[in-house]
């Protein structure tokens, strides 16, 4: 099968992947004990209220009619208006979009351009201290929570050192600098779990790597170690390596949400978060059909990676 | 010079060039965090206490009460009552305009009281005794009631949700159950449309051509100045960062800052406290009267006994400072409030409790409380609702949810077992409980009551009663019946006040003790 067809098969398939998640979603949304128009109508609200304003919102149709609406809107694009804000939802997605994006390129660009080297480092290092410290590091970003990493954080830089902001986020459109400024201190927090997982998967992918006779035959013919490592290692490791990396950057969906809640950044986790607690079902539903499309484009990425770093893989 | 160097002074670079091209302007900007993020604009359509504040930005009323809760007018120059008691006549003030340059006239606030009536529960009870509301010309209505009624200046200057604000008539006849879609106000701050976005912040600006009263600010009457340009109501979710970004200036004024974080902001010396002796909240329990065992007036009296006030307030709140044990229905401090009927309650009498449950009948049935998890001062007031319901010989299934969760499920008719449930508790603004008519909980209106739904003639005969006498005297007398009679019948049980201090930074002065948090008279000093 020629890489075309595969990447068109592929496609294919997120269509039934999407049409489970969106099923999933919608009677996750309404099987849970919850009721927006409660919610908007406040605490003085009457009962009769809270049954107007389900009315005008359509919940009080049967639920398989809720359904066929909300999937025809969304197979024409019109991912409809969300509950509270009064704009329809593409348009919250598209103004949170921005925020969540550069979080996440600053944290995978932190996490790739610091797990690498180091994890390449701790297998050359193999069983020396600088190999246990790059192991105890990344057990630690493993096991401390992205919140607690980040109050640490805040602290230390932004309330003790004063180096830079406690929260909040600035448009790029607004300055390059307060831009960076503002990411600092979210990406490193989200990135420190990335850089564990991401360190520790180099290190054994390269250390299994090291013990190949080609490394041996490289450093025969008086290669310099840093070739021998980037070069060589590293590349020969890489299939492994871009999985996790491809994971990493997919599981950031859920990293997103604390990280946006914890630095006030307006992003789509913090999007999310609010439209949960508010029980926003189109803005809900809209969120997760992206994030599931992104999840599965992202790993369909990371498939058609696989052939370039390793000439050998065909579909 | 190594790459790492390079990419340190390239920031630095970027960083301060775009310093050097930020505008210097004399703008004042109060940068604010309220104690939630505005997702709805329309005050009139919802009840909830931050679209009632977004309200007070931007539209104006035509009453409004002081700090000592008198009536006093606002939008309008003069009100007169009819000699008869049948009617009020209101007169603008010269010189009101929208934000949109357009006068303010009679009948923009005619469609206004109109919509608001519709949606509010004491407006609907004011309406009963409305006649008709005429305009009389371009200044000047009247309002002419079938028989006489304090209600009209109640209603007009009532302070909490939902607050009769002020709209153009444009605006004013739209469906009350639909959201209103245009924001246009007479108040002192302009809603900047394009910079409200839901999640990160909310702007207003002055509005220049607003006309102020002559006399001192007071409460939430008076003249109100917008003292600094630019308003933004930053939505800051975290309570630990919003005090962090207090500390560091990063904004300027915190509503509601959670009081477990009160001891750090008193150490900063750039901090401030504030404690408005009217921003009180009430903590009420409130039980179903639809399902056994709370069908029983009598097994609901025992809680009167089973409960303190004490213990909740140390719960939740946990500092001396803030909390107001109260048995008053009515608020302590306010108009309406008293003592009568209350000796020996509150105050945790078990074994009275187990007695009046013994002649109740009550035969173990449990009570599904709800419980509710994520709001900090809400947290622990179902516990010690359990622990003290126990000892007075109750069975108690408390079964904990989410706020949202709560709110969806209270509003079901259902018997517990069914999705249903007995009892909750929750906490009401001050301002919302002063009186029987606006004090939800006390509307015994049986399906057109709210929440928990108790049918009692007796307490409704009182309301209205209180709505039909205009004499403060006669009105407080009638409260205290009515307060006599919630004991009897027990719609809601008041487990104590607590007051909400506001913390703002050492440069921001002028600060109103009101009801409600308001932002004009507030400047940024130097």
């Amino acid at each position: 099968m020629s890489m075309y067809g595969y990447l068109f098969r592929r496609l294919l398939g997120t269509i039934p992947v999407m049409l489970v998640v969106a099923v999933f979603i919608f009677l996750m949304l309404r099987l849970t004990p919850s009721d927006p128009a409660a919610i908007i109508a406040g605490d003085n609200a009457t009962t009769e209220q809270v049954a107007q304003i389900r009315s005008q919102l359509g919940l009080d149709r049967p639920m398989i009619e809720q359904f066929v609406i909300w999937s025809g809107r969304v197979l024409t694009g019109n991912l409809g208006e969300s509950f509270f804000f009064k704009k329809t939802v593409a348009a919250l997605i598209g103004e949170r979009i921005e925020p969540t994006l550069s979080l996440a390129l600053f944290t995978i660009l932190i996490a790739v351009f610091v797990a690498v080297p180091l994890g390449v480092l701790a297998a050359h290092r193999h069983g020396s201290w600088i190999d246990r410290i790059v192991m105890g590091f990344s057990v630690l970003g493993f096991s401390v929570p992205v919140f607690v990493i980040g109050y640490l954080l805040i602290y230390l830089f932004a309330v003790y050192l004063n180096w830079l902001p406690v929260q909040g986020y600035q448009r790029i459109s607004e300055g390059v600098g307060g831009w960076v400024q503002r990411l600092i201190l979210p990406s490193v927090t989200l990135s420190v779990i990335y850089i564990a997982l991401i360190a520790r998967m180099t290190r054994t992918s390269v250390l299994e790597v090291l013990s190949e006779d080609y490394i041996r035959t490289a450093r025969a013919k008086g290669q310099s170690e840093r070739k021998v490592l980037f070069r060589h290692a590293l590349r020969n490791a890489a299939v492994p390596i871009v999985t996790v990396i491809g994971l990493g950057v997919a599981l950031l969906i859920g990293g997103v949400v604390v990280t946006e809640s914890v630095f006030t950044i307006p992003g789509l986790g913090r999007l999310t978060v609010d439209a949960v607690l508010a029980r926003d079902y189109p803005t809900i539903q809209a969120v997760i059909l992206l994030f599931s499309f992104v999840y599965v484009m992202i790993n369909l990425s990371v498939d058609m990676l696989y052939t370039i770093l390793d000439p050998r893989i065909r579909y | 010079m190594n790459a790492f160097k390079k990419v340190i002074l390239a920031a630095t670079c970027v960083g301060s060039l775009t310093a050097v091209a930020s505008p210097a302007t004399a703008q004042t900007t109060l940068r604010v965090v309220m104690h939630s993020d505005l997702k709805i604009l329309d005050p009139i359509w919802t009840t909830a206490y931050i679209v009632r504040n977004h309200g007070y930005m931007i539209y104006d009323t035509l009453l409004a009460q002081d700090e000592k809760g008198e009536v006093k007018p606002q939008m309008v120059e003069k009100y007169e009552a009819a000699a008869d008691g049948k009617g009020y006549t209101f007169t603008l003030r010269d010189g009101l305009l929208w934000h949109d340059g357009k006068p303010v006239t009679s009948e923009d606030c005619i469609a206004s009281i109109k919509r608001w009536a519709i949606k509010d529960s004491l407006g609907q009870k004011m309406m009963t005794f409305v006649d008709s509301i005429n305009a009389v010309d371009a200044k000047t209505f009247t309002i002419k009631l079938k028989e006489p009624t304090g209600l009209v200046l109640l209603g007009l200057s009532k302070p909490s949700s939902n607050v009769p604000f002020m709209m153009p008539k444009r605006v004013a006849e739209t469906d009350a159950n639909k959201q209103i879609e245009d924001f246009t106000g007479s108040g002192p701050f302009v809603l900047v449309k394009d910079e409200w976005k839901p999640g990160d912040k909310t702007v207003y600006v002055k509005f220049d051509k607003y006309k102020p009263r002559s006399e001192p600010a007071s409460g939430l009457a008076g003249g109100k100045i917008a003292k600094v340009d630019r308003v933004e109501w930053r939505a800051i979710s975290d309570a630990q960062q919003t005090v962090n970004a207090l500390s560091k200036g990063e904004i300027d004024f915190i509503e509601a800052p959670s009081h477990d974080l009160l001891p750090t902001l008193k150490k900063d010396p750039n901090v401030n406290i504030v404690v408005s002796p009217l921003a009180k909240l009430q903590y009420v329990f409130r039980p179903n009267t639809l399902h056994k065992p709370f069908d029983n007036p009598k097994v609901r009296h025992a809680l009167w006994y089973a409960f303190n006030q004490e213990d909740f307030l140390m719960a939740t709140i946990g500092d001396e400072n803030y909390i107001r044990p109260c048995k008053a229905l009515f608020i302590c401090d306010t108009p309406f409030a008293s003592t009568k009927g209350m000796d020996g309650l509150l105050t945790s009498n078990a074994k009275k409790a187990q007695e009046l449950l013994k002649e109740a009948g009550y035969d173990g049935t449990p009570v599904m409380l709800m419980h509710s998890t994520d709001l900090k001062t809400l947290t622990n007031l179902a516990p010690v609702a359990k622990s003290l319901m126990e000892k007075a010989g109750f069975k108690v299934d408390m079964q904990s949810m989410d706020w949202q969760t709560l709110v969806a499920r209270r509003a079901k008719k259902d018997p517990p077992e069914a999705g249903g449930w007995n009892a909750f508790l929750t906490a009401w603004v001050a301002a919302d409980v002063m009186n029987p008519i606006s004090t939800a909980y006390v509307n015994a209106a049986c399906d057109k009551a709210s929440f928990g739904w108790p049918c009692d003639e007796k307490l409704e005969k009182l309301r209205d009663d209180f709505a039909r006498e205009t004499d403060p005297a006669k009105q407080k007398a009638i409260a205290e019946a009515v307060q006599q009679r919630v004991i009897e019948f027990t719609p809601e049980i008041p487990v104590g006040e607590y007051v909400q201090p506001v913390a703002m930074r050492k440069n921001v002065k002028g600060y109103l003790i009101s009801p409600v948090p308001v932002l004009w008279n507030v400047e940024i000093t130097k």
